[in-house]
């Protein structure tokens, strides 16, 4: 249901670093922790990204794994189910490794070859 | 014509991150300690405010001078019922014309400071909009998050919304009057909390008899000398703070952490 609003979230940081470039290709890096719908985030990128210069950009999502550190015996493992504890510690000393990303990692846009450097925006 | 790729590895939510930073520098400048109250929606955040409210304003002198920003999609029926505790209370309503938000952000927020007497409080309570999930995602500027869970919700709801329960310090749990009429295992509940996030304090309180409520408000009253005191100790060790403070630390898979843990 927050798909939306990290759909305008998207979008804003996308058409920040386009600078009025067509965006062709989205790479996006989400933690599982984010508990992201990717079909519902798709779904609603297409509407908010009408008449931007996201418009019809593909996008790729990198899952990134929900992994746990305990600071005290230093292991790291990956959760399936929300347990914040360490099976050796307990609970004192973990903290998320991985897994709360939501970023944009990187665009792709579309240049024109020659005016690149005279149409700053 | 030819396509470039442009490296961007910027958090989502920066933008949203940013106000929420202008928000608690104007909060700070007027010295008053912020805390965003969740909970999904019917959870008894209002009524636990009336209860709890109504003890520390009739105080003479008042314990602490207290603010409220209501956040609702529509509707100023939480506020009306707040106003009676004559406290500066402000509407704040996210429809725009199609629905409404479901949560407050920093920008909502910061469009209704204008109306906000903050030199005039030390505490401001942000009411957040029923929901257990986006709300946790949209800092405001808060010192402090906590939510309200009522034992009419299910034991099974911080598994199912970890990230809301891992966002609060403070998680009350609500409307514990009812429990000799429920099927409702109160302890399970309480683990469950514990085991998304086992800093937050737990409370059991009912705010209609009032049941627990002398605790909520000894937790309120306390805030804001155990924020600045925090804040002071962040200051001395250079405001690294393991869950709630800024990661200074980069990993591998995380270039940049999310500002929500």
């Amino acid at each position: 249901m927050h798909e939306f609003d990290l759909s305008s979230a998207i979008v804003q940081t996308v058409n920040k670093h386009a600078a009025g470039r067509k965006v062709t290709h989205i790479t996006l890096r989400v933690g599982r922790l984010r508990q992201v719908v990717k079909d519902t985030l798709l779904f609603y990128l297409a509407i908010v990204g009408k008449d931007t210069p996201c418009e019809g950009a593909t996008l790729e999502i990198i899952d990134v794994p929900a992994v746990l550190r305990c600071n005290t015996c230093k292991n790291e493992w990956e959760i399936e189910i929300p347990a914040f504890i360490c099976g050796t510690c307990g609970p004192g000393a973990v903290e998320v490794a991985t897994g709360e990303e939501f970023m944009v990692e990187s665009i792709e846009v579309e240049d024109e070859e020659e005016a690149a450097c005279t149409a700053p925006r | 014509m030819h396509r470039t790729k442009v490296r961007v590895v910027e958090d989502a939510l920066d933008a949203n991150n940013t106000i929420a930073g202008a928000n608690a520098s104007d909060f700070e400048r007027s010295d008053v300690t912020v805390v965003n109250l969740m909970s999904a929606p019917g959870a008894g955040k209002t009524t636990l405010l009336e209860r709890a409210l109504e003890g520390i304003v009739n105080e003479d002198p008042p314990a602490l001078r207290v603010g409220v920003l209501e956040g609702d999609v529509q509707g100023s029926f939480d506020a009306d019922r707040l106003s009676v505790l004559h406290i500066p209370v402000v509407q704040l309503n996210t429809d725009n014309g199609f629905g409404g938000e479901c949560h407050l952000d920093a920008n909502m927020v910061r469009s209704a400071l204008p109306a906000v007497p903050l030199d005039d409080i030390d505490v401001l309570i942000v009411e957040n909009v029923g929901n257990l999930v986006c709300p946790a995602e949209f800092r405001i500027g808060e010192d402090s998050r906590i939510m309200v869970c009522s034992v009419t919700e299910g034991e099974d709801k911080p598994l199912k919304y970890p990230l809301m329960f891992r966002a609060c310090e403070l998680v009350v749990i609500n409307k514990v009057d009812l429990l000799q009429h429920l099927d409702f295992d109160v302890d399970r509940l309480e683990a469950n909390i514990k085991q998304v996030n086992h800093e937050a304090t737990v409370m059991r309180v009912s705010a209609k008899t009032g049941e627990g409520v002398e605790e909520f408000r000894t937790w309120l009253k306390a805030l804001p000398a155990r924020i600045a005191a925090e804040a002071a100790h962040d200051h001395d060790h250079g405001g690294h703070d393991h869950e709630h403070g800024p990661h200074t630390h980069t990993h591998d898979h995380a270039d940049h952490e999310p500002a929500t843990a």
